[in-house]
């Protein structure tokens, strides 16, 4: 019935009724809240606390909340002592725009690639899956390697021109071109499990009698896909993507941990947390910090992915 | 289902044969070459190191001589960088990957699907914060944490356990769930929306309205399709779980197939990167057809793809 109703009357789109299902999950809401907030101090706060880079080997170690001179060190000072905290908000630019990217590229890319792959079968499905197939053998720390080799000088001397010829802040430049391979490994292999998911529901989708009703009555592939499909697969889609965000953010500090990352002084959560696990047992402060942020993020991820899980599934009741 | 299976293991040769030649010349694109780390080396010894592999040659006759020599004597060269046969190093290196991975497997799948059938079950209650909550907590703490978090909080103070080698059975056990806790939290999330999904839908009301007893409404006839999300993650997962991991190969010091793929990479050794990217390729190819079949059999709508 649902979808009858989303053809005849106006404005009553799945994406306005997923809206106004989801105003009304108030965990979903904070989560949302958490999210942009997280997202306004490491974009715009990061700004005024200071240089993550600057060290102090007198002041290490330094309690949460201390000062030395008439700098205020909120969350305390790390191993060289530099400020904690502007270490994390620095930090998490990196990790946040690896979240946002593999996101961004798994839902779009991975979603219609399933999608056309399954609803169109044949032929042109086994050759989609199978050069998924192919992508996938390509290990992910290896593409990122390869790709580091292969673009990094020419990235930085990107980074060098927009900085000369473009006024773009310096630092921030290099420190984006030089995780620039990652962007794009997470761009070519981020999408791949979700394409197969995708594809498995819609194969199973299309044989149900809703869609067969829509075949059935002349409606063009591409809306039979995208109005009636899509969004049935975008429940088990988002808990996924809710999963890769972490995961992607993980192998950011894995590949430091390998020395492939971004490089020091520079920092990302992932590497905040594993330089924090050294000091485990004598400053846990420097691993639960970090680690706070980092899971306070994928939380509240967690619980706003959930709460779209829930606001778009179309069989959900109408009020 | 026979014709399936053969068109796809035929498909599965072709992706081998792309894989194979896309990986040569992204290796090929790298600057450097196998004996460039190797400062002490003369160029007239370097020059003779590179025509005793045939790395003096043009890339296409290099590339045509190795395809001959993988197709025609089923040889996958010589490692420069180890000076031994690739074949071999992967003999000696993939049982313990292999043994590492399916234990973490186990690991996973004993965790993970428990968490999310009963999470799904009772949803939005205590029981489905604390297993997402633990989900969460297994993907979030990356290895390189669990891994010498397990080594200092459990090997070092039970006797039983090793802080790393790989001798006996005992010694699987650290390394499989310290591999194996983030795909746990995988499944638990992909099983708990893939159960959701299904009891969701009519005809489980109609088995529940019916007065199956609950317990047998969710083993035949929720779990079957609430399965599949995780079945379709898992094909990939198993592949990548049993090709070795770089990162606890190197915490617990297990002799894996996982570093040769990282140093192959460094060291700009083709043919032991070639020889594990094939590996790796043919568990994908084979580990997707087993995961798609798995998938057909558990929801019938899904057999017309076959």
């Amino acid at each position: 019935m649902a979808d009858t109703s989303t053809v005849t009357e106006k404005g009553s789109s799945l994406w306005r009724d997923a809206w106004l299902r989801l105003r009304k999950n108030k965990v979903a809401v904070v989560s949302g809240v958490v999210l942009i907030v997280m997202f306004l101090l490491c974009f715009v706060a990061a700004w005024f606390t200071g240089d993550p880079n600057e060290q102090n080997l007198a002041n290490k170690f330094a309690a949460v909340g201390s000062s030395s001179g008439n700098t205020l060190h909120l969350l305390g000072t790390d191993q060289m002592g530099r400020d904690l905290l502007s270490r994390i908000l620095f930090g998490g630019q990196v990790s946040l725009l690896v979240g946002l990217i593999a996101t961004s590229v798994a839902f779009v890319i991975g979603i219609s690639y399933g999608a056309i792959s399954g609803y169109t079968g044949g032929r042109t499905d086994a050759i989609m899956m199978r050069a998924v197939d192919t992508l996938y053998a390509i290990p992910f720390l290896v593409l990122v390697i390869l790709l580091q080799e292969v673009i990094s000088g020419s990235a930085s001397e990107v980074a060098t021109w927009l900085v000369k010829h473009w006024k773009f802040p310096d630092e921030t430049t290099h420190r984006l071109a030089n995780i620039l391979p990652l962007f794009m490994a997470i761009g070519a292999l981020g999408w791949l499990t979700l394409a197969r998911i995708t594809r498995s529901q819609i194969l199973s989708l299309k044989q149900q009698e809703f869609a067969q009703a829509a075949i059935s009555l002349g409606l063009s592939p591409s809306r039979i896909l995208f109005r009636h499909l899509i969004p049935n697969t975008l429940g088990p889609a988002i808990v996924y993507v809710t999963l890769t965000i972490p995961s992607f953010i993980m192998y950011e500090a894995t590949l430091s941990f390998l020395g492939l990352g971004i490089k020091a002084p520079n920092s990302s959560w992932g590497v905040l947390i594993k330089d924090g696990a050294n000091y485990m047992e004598t400053q846990p402060m420097l691993l639960i910090l970090p680690g706070l942020f980092f899971t306070t993020t994928l939380f509240a991820l967690n619980f706003l992915g959930d709460g779209l899980r829930d606001a778009l599934d179309p069989k959900a009741a109408k009020d | 289902m026979i014709g399936f299976i053969f068109r796809r293991i035929l498909q599965g040769l072709l992706v081998l044969f792309v894989l194979y030649t896309l990986s040569f010349f992204l290796i090929k694109a790298l600057p450097g070459d196998a004996f460039t780390t190797e400062k002490a080396m003369s160029p007239e010894a370097k020059e003779e190191q590179m025509k005793r592999f045939g790395l003096d040659k043009p890339w296409r006759i290099q590339y045509g001589l190795r395809l001959q020599r993988l197709l025609l004597q089923q040889d996958l060269g010589i490692s420069p960088k180890k000076n031994r046969k690739v074949s071999l190093i992967l003999q000696q290196s993939f049982p313990a990957s292999v043994v590492l991975g399916l234990n973490a497997l186990l690991v996973a799948c004993v965790i993970g699907i428990p968490l999310g059938v009963f999470s799904a079950v009772r949803k939005n209650t205590w029981v489905d914060y604390a297993s997402m909550g633990f989900a969460m907590i297994g993907i979030c703490v990356a290895a390189f944490i669990i891994g010498p978090l397990l080594q200092t909080q459990v090997a070092m103070r039970l006797p039983a356990f090793k802080v790393a080698g790989w001798d006996n059975p005992v010694d699987w056990i650290l390394p499989a769930i310290t591999l194996g806790l983030a795909p746990a939290a995988y499944l638990a999330r992909l099983t708990r929306g893939g159960m959701l999904e299904v009891l969701g839908q009519d005809f489980v009301r109609t088995a529940q309205a019916k007065g199956v007893p609950a317990l047998t409404v969710i083993t035949r006839h929720t779990l079957r399709g609430g399965l599949i999300p995780s079945v379709a993650y898992l094909g990939p997962a198993f592949a990548y779980l049993i090709s070795g991991s770089f990162v606890v190969e190197t915490i617990f010091q297990i002799p894996g197939m996982g570093r040769h793929f990282i140093d192959a990479t460094i060291d700009r050794d083709e043919d032991l990167l070639l020889g594990c990217v094939l590996y790796y390729g043919f568990l994908i190819v084979i580990l997707n057809l087993v995961s798609d079949i798995i998938q057909a059999y558990l929801n019938p709508r899904l057999r017309d793809s076959l």
